[in-house]
Protein backbone atom coordinates (compact mmCIF):
# COMPACT_ATOMS: atom_id res chain seq x y z
CA UNK A 1 0.00 0.00 0.00
CA UNK A 2 1.38 3.40 -0.87
CA UNK A 3 1.69 6.03 1.79
CA UNK A 4 -0.56 8.33 -0.24
CA UNK A 5 -3.38 5.80 -0.11
CA UNK A 6 -3.11 5.16 3.60
CA UNK A 7 -5.92 6.44 5.78
CA UNK A 8 -5.08 8.39 8.90
CA UNK A 9 -6.00 5.33 10.97
CA UNK A 10 -3.55 3.17 9.04
CA UNK A 11 -0.85 5.78 9.49
CA UNK A 12 -1.48 5.83 13.23
CA UNK A 13 -1.19 2.03 13.36
CA UNK A 14 2.13 2.27 11.53
CA UNK A 15 3.33 5.09 13.77
CA UNK A 16 2.55 2.88 16.74
CA UNK A 17 5.15 0.51 15.33
CA UNK A 18 7.72 3.26 15.05
CA UNK A 19 7.26 4.00 11.34
CA UNK A 20 8.92 7.38 10.81
CA UNK A 21 7.70 7.71 7.22
CA UNK A 22 4.10 7.31 8.35
CA UNK A 23 4.75 10.09 10.84
CA UNK A 24 5.99 12.34 8.06
CA UNK A 25 2.90 11.65 5.98
CA UNK A 26 0.55 12.34 8.86
CA UNK A 27 2.45 15.51 9.70
CA UNK A 28 2.28 16.66 6.08
CA UNK A 29 -1.45 16.08 6.04
CA UNK A 30 -2.40 17.86 9.23
CA UNK A 31 0.30 20.26 10.41
CA UNK A 32 -1.12 23.38 8.75
CA UNK A 33 -4.57 23.00 10.28
CA UNK A 34 -3.08 22.10 13.65
CA UNK A 35 -0.89 25.19 13.43
CA UNK A 36 -3.77 27.48 12.51
CA UNK A 37 -6.02 26.12 15.24
CA UNK A 38 -3.23 26.56 17.77
CA UNK A 39 -2.35 30.02 16.50
CA UNK A 40 -5.93 31.22 16.82
CA UNK A 41 -5.87 30.09 20.43
CA UNK A 42 -2.44 31.31 21.56
CA UNK A 43 -2.10 34.28 19.15
CA UNK A 44 1.63 33.87 18.93
CA UNK A 45 3.36 32.25 15.95
CA UNK A 46 6.40 31.11 17.91
CA UNK A 47 4.27 29.39 20.52
CA UNK A 48 2.00 27.94 17.84
CA UNK A 49 5.03 26.41 16.08
CA UNK A 50 6.25 24.93 19.34
CA UNK A 51 2.76 23.53 19.86
CA UNK A 52 2.90 21.60 16.61
CA UNK A 53 6.05 19.78 17.63
CA UNK A 54 4.54 18.96 21.00
CA UNK A 55 1.26 17.77 19.48
CA UNK A 56 2.87 15.45 16.94
CA UNK A 57 5.40 14.18 19.48
CA UNK A 58 2.42 13.20 21.61
CA UNK A 59 0.98 11.41 18.60
CA UNK A 60 4.27 9.53 18.17
CA UNK A 61 4.22 8.47 21.80
CA UNK A 62 0.50 7.75 22.14
CA UNK A 63 -0.29 6.21 18.73
CA UNK A 64 -0.48 2.74 20.24
CA UNK A 65 -3.23 3.91 22.56
CA UNK A 66 -5.35 5.54 19.85
CA UNK A 67 -8.66 3.69 19.93
CA UNK A 68 -10.18 5.13 16.79
CA UNK A 69 -13.35 6.22 18.53
CA UNK A 70 -13.00 9.54 16.76
CA UNK A 71 -11.36 10.75 13.59
CA UNK A 72 -7.61 11.27 13.77
CA UNK A 73 -8.08 14.97 12.93
CA UNK A 74 -10.44 15.31 15.91
CA UNK A 75 -7.88 13.65 18.16
CA UNK A 76 -5.18 16.01 16.87
CA UNK A 77 -7.30 19.10 17.51
CA UNK A 78 -8.16 17.90 21.01
CA UNK A 79 -4.45 17.47 21.80
CA UNK A 80 -3.71 20.87 20.25
CA UNK A 81 -6.35 22.56 22.36
CA UNK A 82 -5.01 20.96 25.53
CA UNK A 83 -1.45 21.99 24.69
CA UNK A 84 -2.54 25.51 23.74
CA UNK A 85 -4.37 26.02 27.02
CA UNK A 86 -1.36 24.72 28.92
CA UNK A 87 0.90 27.10 26.97
CA UNK A 88 -1.43 30.00 27.74
CA UNK A 89 -1.36 29.15 31.42
CA UNK A 90 2.43 29.08 31.30
CA UNK A 91 2.68 32.39 29.54
CA UNK A 92 2.67 34.91 32.30
CA UNK A 93 2.54 37.96 30.10
CA UNK A 94 -0.72 36.83 28.55
CA UNK A 95 -2.78 36.82 31.68
CA UNK A 96 -6.21 37.11 30.22
CA UNK A 97 -7.13 36.32 26.73
CA UNK A 98 -9.84 38.94 27.01
CA UNK A 99 -7.10 41.53 27.38
CA UNK A 100 -5.57 40.38 24.16
CA UNK A 101 -8.94 40.61 22.48
CA UNK A 102 -9.45 44.13 23.76
CA UNK A 103 -5.95 45.07 22.70
CA UNK A 104 -6.84 44.05 19.19
CA UNK A 105 -10.04 46.05 19.35
CA UNK A 106 -8.42 49.08 20.92
CA UNK A 107 -5.30 49.42 18.83
CA UNK A 108 -6.98 51.13 15.98
CA UNK A 109 -10.70 50.74 16.28
CA UNK A 110 -10.14 48.44 13.38
CA UNK A 111 -13.77 47.49 12.72
CA UNK A 112 -14.59 51.16 12.41
CA UNK A 113 -11.71 51.73 10.04
CA UNK A 114 -12.87 48.77 8.09
CA UNK A 115 -16.37 50.11 7.76
CA UNK A 116 -15.13 53.48 6.55
CA UNK A 117 -13.58 51.52 3.76
CA UNK A 118 -16.97 49.97 3.17
CA UNK A 119 -15.35 46.66 3.64
CA UNK A 120 -17.78 44.47 5.48
CA UNK A 121 -15.64 41.47 4.81
CA UNK A 122 -12.66 42.94 6.60
CA UNK A 123 -14.84 44.12 9.48
CA UNK A 124 -16.15 40.61 9.85
CA UNK A 125 -12.63 39.23 10.05
CA UNK A 126 -11.60 41.82 12.62
CA UNK A 127 -14.62 40.99 14.73
CA UNK A 128 -13.96 37.25 14.38
CA UNK A 129 -10.49 37.95 15.77
CA UNK A 130 -11.94 40.01 18.59
CA UNK A 131 -14.14 37.21 19.89
CA UNK A 132 -13.16 35.57 23.17
CA UNK A 133 -10.97 32.47 22.96
CA UNK A 134 -13.95 30.31 23.90
CA UNK A 135 -16.00 31.74 21.06
CA UNK A 136 -13.14 31.79 18.56
CA UNK A 137 -12.37 28.15 18.98
CA UNK A 138 -15.94 27.01 18.50
CA UNK A 139 -16.42 29.18 15.41
CA UNK A 140 -13.17 27.83 13.93
CA UNK A 141 -13.94 24.22 14.76
CA UNK A 142 -17.35 24.35 13.09
CA UNK A 143 -16.68 26.58 10.09
CA UNK A 144 -13.01 26.00 9.28
CA UNK A 145 -12.27 22.55 10.65
CA UNK A 146 -15.75 21.31 9.69
CA UNK A 147 -16.35 19.43 12.89
CA UNK A 148 -19.76 18.02 13.76
CA UNK A 149 -21.57 18.80 17.01
CA UNK A 150 -20.33 15.51 18.46
CA UNK A 151 -16.74 16.12 17.43
CA UNK A 152 -16.68 19.64 18.84
CA UNK A 153 -18.09 18.28 22.09
CA UNK A 154 -15.25 15.78 22.21
CA UNK A 155 -12.53 18.31 21.39
CA UNK A 156 -13.72 20.97 23.80
CA UNK A 157 -14.94 18.54 26.45
CA UNK A 158 -18.44 19.94 26.85
CA UNK A 159 -21.94 18.46 26.28
CA UNK A 160 -23.38 18.59 22.77
CA UNK A 161 -26.16 20.97 23.78
CA UNK A 162 -23.59 23.35 25.22
CA UNK A 163 -21.72 23.19 21.91
CA UNK A 164 -24.84 24.36 20.09
CA UNK A 165 -25.71 27.14 22.50
CA UNK A 166 -22.09 28.30 22.72
CA UNK A 167 -21.85 28.74 18.98
CA UNK A 168 -25.18 30.54 18.93
CA UNK A 169 -23.99 33.02 21.53
CA UNK A 170 -20.63 33.36 19.79
CA UNK A 171 -22.54 34.39 16.68
CA UNK A 172 -24.65 36.81 18.68
CA UNK A 173 -21.50 38.35 20.13
CA UNK A 174 -20.07 38.64 16.64
CA UNK A 175 -23.22 40.44 15.52
CA UNK A 176 -22.90 42.85 18.47
CA UNK A 177 -19.28 43.62 17.60
CA UNK A 178 -20.24 44.23 13.99
CA UNK A 179 -23.13 46.45 15.03
CA UNK A 180 -20.77 48.49 17.22
CA UNK A 181 -18.58 48.86 14.16
CA UNK A 182 -21.53 50.08 12.15
CA UNK A 183 -22.21 46.93 10.21
CA UNK A 184 -25.84 45.79 10.11
CA UNK A 185 -26.48 42.44 8.55
CA UNK A 186 -30.14 41.89 9.29
CA UNK A 187 -29.52 39.46 12.15
CA UNK A 188 -30.25 39.57 14.99
CA UNK B 1 -41.31 28.92 13.42
CA UNK B 2 -41.04 32.49 12.24
CA UNK B 3 -42.22 33.77 15.58
CA UNK B 4 -39.92 31.37 17.34
CA UNK B 5 -36.79 32.59 15.57
CA UNK B 6 -37.71 36.20 16.34
CA UNK B 7 -38.06 35.38 19.96
CA UNK B 8 -34.60 33.91 20.14
CA UNK B 9 -33.09 37.30 20.71
CA UNK B 10 -34.59 37.33 24.17
CA UNK B 11 -35.15 33.65 24.69
CA UNK B 12 -33.42 30.38 24.11
CA UNK B 13 -32.86 29.69 20.43
CA UNK B 14 -34.69 26.78 18.84
CA UNK B 15 -32.84 23.58 18.09
CA UNK B 16 -33.15 24.15 14.35
CA UNK B 17 -31.75 27.64 14.66
CA UNK B 18 -28.74 26.33 16.54
CA UNK B 19 -28.07 23.75 13.84
CA UNK B 20 -27.82 26.31 11.03
CA UNK B 21 -24.00 26.71 11.22
CA UNK B 22 -23.49 22.96 10.85
CA UNK B 23 -25.91 22.94 7.94
CA UNK B 24 -23.81 25.65 6.28
CA UNK B 25 -20.68 23.59 6.87
CA UNK B 26 -22.35 20.44 5.56
CA UNK B 27 -21.66 18.42 8.69
CA UNK B 28 -25.21 17.54 9.72
CA UNK B 29 -26.56 14.04 9.33
CA UNK B 30 -29.19 13.49 6.65
CA UNK B 31 -32.11 13.65 9.07
CA UNK B 32 -31.11 16.95 10.66
CA UNK B 33 -30.17 18.42 7.29
CA UNK B 34 -33.66 17.61 6.04
CA UNK B 35 -35.24 19.20 9.14
CA UNK B 36 -33.22 22.35 8.61
CA UNK B 37 -34.04 22.49 4.90
CA UNK B 38 -37.75 22.22 5.65
CA UNK B 39 -37.57 24.92 8.30
CA UNK B 40 -35.62 27.22 5.98
CA UNK B 41 -38.27 26.80 3.31
CA UNK B 42 -40.99 27.75 5.80
CA UNK B 43 -39.37 30.58 7.73
CA UNK B 44 -37.99 33.70 5.95
CA UNK B 45 -36.40 34.97 9.20
CA UNK B 46 -34.51 31.75 9.55
CA UNK B 47 -33.47 31.96 5.89
CA UNK B 48 -32.13 35.48 6.47
CA UNK B 49 -30.16 34.27 9.44
CA UNK B 50 -28.81 31.43 7.32
CA UNK B 51 -27.58 33.92 4.72
CA UNK B 52 -25.72 35.77 7.47
CA UNK B 53 -24.19 32.50 8.57
CA UNK B 54 -22.98 31.96 5.01
CA UNK B 55 -20.96 35.19 5.28
CA UNK B 56 -19.53 34.19 8.66
CA UNK B 57 -18.61 30.80 7.29
CA UNK B 58 -16.79 32.24 4.27
CA UNK B 59 -14.94 34.86 6.30
CA UNK B 60 -13.88 32.36 8.96
CA UNK B 61 -12.32 30.22 6.27
CA UNK B 62 -10.75 33.28 4.67
CA UNK B 63 -9.35 34.43 7.99
CA UNK B 64 -7.84 31.03 8.78
CA UNK B 65 -6.35 30.75 5.32
CA UNK B 66 -4.48 34.01 5.84
CA UNK B 67 -2.74 32.56 8.90
CA UNK B 68 -0.11 30.92 6.73
CA UNK B 69 1.79 27.80 7.62
CA UNK B 70 4.49 26.95 10.12
CA UNK B 71 8.15 27.13 9.16
CA UNK B 72 10.30 24.08 8.55
CA UNK B 73 11.72 24.62 12.04
CA UNK B 74 8.66 22.98 13.59
CA UNK B 75 9.17 19.80 11.59
CA UNK B 76 12.91 19.72 12.28
CA UNK B 77 12.24 20.13 15.98
CA UNK B 78 9.67 17.35 15.92
CA UNK B 79 11.86 14.81 14.17
CA UNK B 80 14.86 15.71 16.32
CA UNK B 81 12.67 14.94 19.33
CA UNK B 82 11.49 11.70 17.74
CA UNK B 83 15.08 10.66 17.04
CA UNK B 84 15.86 11.26 20.68
CA UNK B 85 13.03 8.94 21.76
CA UNK B 86 13.97 5.41 22.81
CA UNK B 87 13.63 2.89 19.99
CA UNK B 88 10.46 0.88 20.27
CA UNK B 89 9.96 -2.80 19.63
CA UNK B 90 7.06 -3.42 17.29
CA UNK B 91 4.67 -5.75 19.08
CA UNK B 92 2.96 -8.64 17.34
CA UNK B 93 -0.48 -7.26 18.15
CA UNK B 94 0.42 -3.83 16.86
CA UNK B 95 1.68 -5.45 13.69
CA UNK B 96 -1.54 -7.40 13.34
CA UNK B 97 -3.60 -4.28 13.92
CA UNK B 98 -1.60 -2.46 11.30
CA UNK B 99 -2.10 -5.24 8.77
CA UNK B 100 -5.84 -5.48 9.45
CA UNK B 101 -6.17 -1.71 9.20
CA UNK B 102 -4.25 -1.72 5.93
CA UNK B 103 -6.42 -4.54 4.60
CA UNK B 104 -9.65 -2.66 5.33
CA UNK B 105 -8.21 0.53 3.91
CA UNK B 106 -7.27 -1.23 0.69
CA UNK B 107 -10.92 -2.04 -0.08
CA UNK B 108 -12.56 0.56 -2.26
CA UNK B 109 -15.98 1.91 -1.22
CA UNK B 110 -17.43 0.28 -4.33
CA UNK B 111 -15.98 -3.08 -3.34
CA UNK B 112 -17.34 -2.69 0.15
CA UNK B 113 -20.76 -1.73 -1.14
CA UNK B 114 -20.90 -4.75 -3.47
CA UNK B 115 -19.57 -6.97 -0.71
CA UNK B 116 -22.31 -5.81 1.61
CA UNK B 117 -25.05 -6.42 -0.96
CA UNK B 118 -23.75 -9.83 -1.95
CA UNK B 119 -23.19 -10.66 1.70
CA UNK B 120 -26.83 -10.04 2.45
CA UNK B 121 -27.89 -12.43 -0.34
CA UNK B 122 -25.37 -15.04 0.70
CA UNK B 123 -26.54 -14.76 4.25
CA UNK B 124 -30.14 -15.44 3.32
CA UNK B 125 -29.07 -18.46 1.30
CA UNK B 126 -26.93 -19.73 4.12
CA UNK B 127 -29.72 -19.23 6.63
CA UNK B 128 -32.01 -21.21 4.36
CA UNK B 129 -29.53 -24.06 4.06
CA UNK B 130 -28.89 -24.17 7.79
CA UNK B 131 -32.61 -24.09 8.47
CA UNK B 132 -33.23 -26.94 6.02
CA UNK B 133 -30.50 -29.05 7.60
CA UNK B 134 -31.83 -28.45 11.07
CA UNK B 135 -35.38 -29.36 10.12
CA UNK B 136 -34.33 -32.42 8.18
CA UNK B 137 -31.95 -33.80 10.79
CA UNK B 138 -33.66 -32.89 13.99
CA UNK B 139 -33.09 -36.25 15.58
CA UNK B 140 -29.81 -36.93 13.92
CA UNK B 141 -26.52 -35.60 15.10
CA UNK B 142 -24.92 -32.93 13.00
CA UNK B 143 -21.51 -31.55 12.99
CA UNK B 144 -21.11 -27.95 14.04
CA UNK B 145 -18.19 -25.81 13.15
CA UNK B 146 -17.00 -26.01 16.70
CA UNK B 147 -16.89 -29.79 16.66
CA UNK B 148 -15.57 -30.26 13.21
CA UNK B 149 -12.51 -32.40 12.85
CA UNK B 150 -9.45 -31.35 10.99
CA UNK B 151 -9.10 -34.15 8.48
CA UNK B 152 -5.38 -33.54 8.10
CA UNK B 153 -4.51 -33.87 11.78
CA UNK B 154 -7.47 -35.73 13.21
CA UNK B 155 -7.74 -33.02 15.89
CA UNK B 156 -10.89 -31.09 16.61
CA UNK B 157 -10.55 -27.65 15.03
CA UNK B 158 -11.09 -24.36 16.83
CA UNK B 159 -14.46 -22.73 16.21
CA UNK B 160 -15.04 -20.45 13.30
CA UNK B 161 -17.74 -17.94 12.53
CA UNK B 162 -18.91 -15.79 9.69
CA UNK B 163 -19.06 -12.26 10.99
CA UNK B 164 -20.30 -9.07 9.48
CA UNK B 165 -19.28 -5.84 11.13
CA UNK B 166 -21.51 -2.80 11.49
CA UNK B 167 -21.01 -0.27 8.67
CA UNK B 168 -19.75 2.35 11.12
CA UNK B 169 -17.31 -0.01 12.86
CA UNK B 170 -13.88 1.50 13.11
CA UNK B 171 -10.81 -0.52 12.23
CA UNK B 172 -9.42 0.00 15.70
CA UNK B 173 -12.66 -1.38 17.19
CA UNK B 174 -12.39 -4.44 14.98
CA UNK B 175 -8.77 -5.09 15.87
CA UNK B 176 -9.63 -4.62 19.54
CA UNK B 177 -12.44 -7.16 19.16
CA UNK B 178 -10.06 -9.61 17.49
CA UNK B 179 -7.65 -9.19 20.36
CA UNK B 180 -10.38 -9.62 22.97
CA UNK B 181 -11.66 -12.84 21.42
CA UNK B 182 -8.21 -14.08 20.43
CA UNK B 183 -9.62 -14.28 16.95
CA UNK B 184 -7.98 -14.11 13.59
CA UNK B 185 -9.38 -13.48 10.14
CA UNK B 186 -8.92 -16.67 8.15
CA UNK B 187 -10.77 -15.58 5.07
CA UNK B 188 -10.78 -12.18 3.47
CA UNK B 189 -13.86 -10.03 3.01
CA UNK B 190 -15.90 -12.27 0.79
CA UNK B 191 -19.41 -11.07 0.22
CA UNK B 192 -19.14 -8.63 3.06
CA UNK B 193 -18.48 -11.35 5.62
CA UNK B 194 -15.33 -12.31 7.43
CA UNK B 195 -14.51 -15.84 8.50
CA UNK B 196 -12.98 -15.63 11.94
CA UNK B 197 -11.27 -18.38 13.92
CA UNK B 198 -11.35 -18.21 17.69
CA UNK B 199 -8.41 -19.34 19.75
CA UNK B 200 -6.56 -22.54 19.04
CA UNK B 201 -8.71 -25.13 20.77
CA UNK B 202 -12.03 -26.73 19.98
CA UNK B 203 -15.13 -25.74 21.94
CA UNK B 204 -18.27 -27.57 22.94
CA UNK B 205 -21.58 -26.71 21.31
CA UNK B 206 -22.63 -24.79 24.38
CA UNK B 207 -19.43 -22.81 24.39
CA UNK B 208 -19.82 -21.97 20.72
CA UNK B 209 -23.43 -20.90 21.26
CA UNK B 210 -22.33 -18.69 24.13
CA UNK B 211 -19.53 -17.26 22.01
CA UNK B 212 -21.92 -16.48 19.18
CA UNK B 213 -24.42 -14.73 21.42
CA UNK B 214 -21.62 -12.76 23.03
CA UNK B 215 -20.31 -11.77 19.63
CA UNK B 216 -23.77 -10.88 18.42
CA UNK B 217 -24.16 -8.58 21.41
CA UNK B 218 -21.07 -6.62 20.42
CA UNK B 219 -21.95 -3.14 19.21
CA UNK B 220 -19.79 -3.36 16.11
CA UNK B 221 -21.04 -6.81 15.06
CA UNK B 222 -24.18 -6.85 12.98
CA UNK B 223 -24.17 -10.60 12.44
CA UNK B 224 -22.29 -13.63 13.73
CA UNK B 225 -23.08 -17.20 12.75
CA UNK B 226 -21.08 -20.41 13.29
CA UNK B 227 -19.17 -21.55 10.24
CA UNK B 228 -16.82 -24.23 9.04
Amino acid sequence: MSAAAATDEVLIARIAQGDRLAMQVLYGRHHVRVFRFGLRLVRNEQIAEDLISEVFLDVWRQAGKFEGRSAVSTWLLAITRFKALSALRRRKDAQLDEEAAHAIEDTSDDPEVAITKKDTSEALRKCLTALSAEHREIVDLVYYHEKSVEEVAEIVGIPENTVKTRLFYARKKLAELLKAAGVERGWP
Amino acid sequence: MMALSKKTLEQEPSDIEMLLPWHAAGTLNARDARRVEEALARDPDLARQYAVIGEEYAETIGLNETLGAPSARAMQKLFAAIDAEPARQPSFLAGLSSRVAAFFASLSPRTLAWSASLGAVALLLQAGVIGAVLVKNQSATYQTASLSVDTRTGQEAPPRALVRFAPDAKVSDITALLDTYQASIVDSAREGMFRLQFGSKAMSKAEVASLMSKLQAEKIVSLAVPAQ
